[in-house]
């Protein structure tokens, strides 16, 4: 005879040891030291004592007033496998933490088994939203330990892509943020401009997705035939289009309701948290690397950086949507002055011959073996490239000994950093504005986990 | 190549690299003070932390003075205001790799040492929550070490009880 109440205990802490994350999780308060507690509420993970306020660490809270709980990891507002132990009472949130890894598929250990060559297919896969930015700064820090150049027609092609890039990511932004606010027709119509601009994207590299467009020393592939007309309708469209989302979002008031004010963060903060992109310009901090620290041809190109006053929530929509119109005057200008010549370098131990030229050349066979079986060597040396992709500061650090295959490949993930101002924003809003925070600082569980 | 900030410890290596405007190459001793200099020096965000295993090459070329060990972490700090990029290469040591947190200076940091832990094995002296953080709570091992074999150890799942 057994006890039914006493089954269902055993059963909940079965459960509890299999979805516990340990020493990674949220601990109850008991099991919580005075110290930590007050960091953890102060700056909420972890700021030493940035924001706080003595008055809001209630360090006598007992366990069964308050409820930790979780969201996640397949939670969908939490835009992947985010899990979020938030602790709460009642509707607000006191703590809360993020718990990462769901994901984690050991993507840096793999890029040390892969040749350079082979190197790309793995880095596109992080960032699974921004496949060119991945791609470039990985490209470029190849690029730079094998001091090559890369010619002009390839920068301009890079940008164009890159830009087309940044729109079609800020473009599922706007549609699963307005997913998670409730606002499910600007999902449909955010996903359907992105099509374009996917399309555009299988038409110049075969793959929609993951493209290994960029490569070390250039770009795949030249632009198709009539590929002005297609970016031109990419455009036109999305500029148009982008008014229509201001007319259905930006004045709404149950859309302000839940933006204007929501889960502010500070410069300082920003700055010591080490968040970049987006969520930092929201501050009034006009950092974007494209313009601080120009690459590719962005010091040829006219665009203003967008930056916001308050840090809320509301600023963030206000960059990202403005953003994308900053990249369609970049695309445009990508249109008018696209420089003529080859569109990747003519490097025989980087670039692969061309299909026609092994038939009738030896060298050009022995090239391409080489470079399919064996990858080109990169000269020994580290270094450390940076891109701003669309999240912010996209950085690579390779290590090369001299061989085929990085030692050492570390990505510099924006979103895994920019993760950590969530507990910041989220301490003392309420668990539906929770939901916006995770929207707004837009982190991509594939780059965070890696 | 930039100067080295005035606050900085007496007697830092530096060398110029193809990442950043400067490298410095500290002693684990001098490691703190001398990224305090930085920040103290309009070095305003640390903007990457990570770890290296230099098992295949304790040999490598490093500027004159400094000792090699298999281990060494790698920060990146940035200068928004000058727009100067630094980079910081502390050797971390061989058998039980430890270096001083940066947490009190650059909160930012926080995840970033976690993560060198977590795939590398190297403590942090100060961390506030030195635990694991993309690999599983019982993992055992730090896979991004260069004597941990890609696939070398099969899937690993929590203690599942049987079928229930």
């Amino acid at each position: 005879m057994s006890d039914p109440t006493i089954r269902v205990a055993e059963r909940l802490d079965v459960l509890a040891a299999e979805t516990s994350e340990g020493e990674q999780g949220l601990q109850q308060r008991s099991r919580t030291s005075k110290n930590e507690l007050g960091r953890e509420v102060g700056a909420v993970l972890r700021q030493s004592g940035l924001t706080l306020d003595p008055n809001d660490v209630d360090f006598e809270r007992r366990d069964d007033e308050i409820m930790i709980i979780n969201m996640g990891p397949a939670h969908p507002a939490t835009h992947g496998v985010l899990r979020l132990m938030l602790e709460l009472d009642g509707e607000f949130v006191l703590r809360s933490k993020t718990v990462i890894g769901y994901l984690h598929t050991g993507m840096e250990k793999t890029g040390e088994v892969l040749n350079y060559v082979q190197g790309g297919t793995n880095v596109t896969r992080m960032d699974y939203l921004s496949p060119i930015g991945n791609e470039l700064g990985y490209s470029m820090a190849v690029e730079k330990l094998l001091s090559i150049e890369v010619p002009p027609r390839a920068v301009w092609i890079r940008m164009l892509m890159a830009e087309l890039n940044r729109m079609s990511s800020h473009l599922v932004w706007m549609a699963t943020n307005g997913l998670d606010l409730g606002a499910s027709s600007m999902m449909i119509y955010g996903f359907r401009e992105r099509e374009l601009i996917l399309a555009f994207f299988e038409k110049t590299a075969g793959l929609r997705l993951n493209l290994n467009y960029v490569r070390p020393g250039g770009v795949a592939a030249d632009l198709p035939d009539g590929w002005e007309d297609d970016v031109l309708v990419i455009c036109d469209t999305v500029e148009e289009r982008s008014y229509e989302y201001d007319e259905l979002l930006t004045g709404q008031p149950i859309f302000r309701g839940r933006m204007v004010g929501v889960a502010p963060i500070a410069a300082e903060e920003a700055l010591a948290l080490g968040v970049t992109g987006p969520l930092l310009r929201s501050t009034g901090v006009p950092w974007d690397l494209r313009r601080a620290m120009p690459y590719l041809a962005y010091d040829q190109v006219e665009f203003d950086v967008i930056v916001g006053t308050y840090g809320d929530n509301f600023d963030r929509y206000a960059i990202r949507l403005n953003e994308i119109r900053e990249s369609a005057r970049i695309v445009r200008q990508c249109l008018e002055r696209m420089p003529s010549g080859d569109y990747r370098s003519q490097d025989p131990k980087v670039t692969p011959p061309p299909r026609a030229r092994i038939d009738e050349s030896m060298e050009a066979l022995i090239h391409h073996f080489k470079l399919f079986t064996e990858g080109f060597h990169v000269p020994a040396g580290e270094v450390y490239s940076a891109i701003e992709s669309q999240r912010g500061e996209l950085g690579c650090y390779l290590v090369s000994d001299g061989g085929s295959k990085p030692y050492r490949l570390h990505v510099r993930a924006p979103s895994f950093v920019n993760l950590q101002a969530v507990p910041l924003l989220m301490r003392g809003g309420l668990l539906s504005d929770a939901i916006t925070v995770v929207s707004t600082v837009d982190p991509v569980l594939g780059e965070v986990d890696r | 190549m930039i100067p080295l900030p005035p606050a900085a410890p007496p007697g830092v290596a530096t060398a110029e690299s193809l990442a950043a405007d400067l490298g410095c190459f500290p002693t684990r001793e001098q490691y703190f003070e001398l990224v305090r200099a930085f920040k103290d020096d309009a070095f305003e965000m640390c903007v990457d932390l990570c770890a290296v295993d230099y098992l295949e090459h304790l040999d490598r070329a490093l500027p004159e003075g400094v000792a090699p060990s298999r281990f060494e972490v790698v920060v990146n700090l940035l200068s928004l205001s000058k727009r100067q990029r630094v980079r910081v290469r502390v050797q971390a040591g061989d058998a039980d790799p430890e270096v001083a947190s940066l947490f009190s200076l650059y909160p930012g940091t926080e995840a970033m040492e976690r993560e060198a832990f977590d795939l590398l094995g190297v403590l942090f002296s100060g961390h506030p929550d030195m635990t694991r953080i993309l690999m599983p709570e019982d993992w055992e091992g730090h896979p991004l070490r260069k004597d941990y074999a890609v696939g070398r150890v099969p899937v690993q799942f929590k203690e599942a009880p049987g079928p229930r």
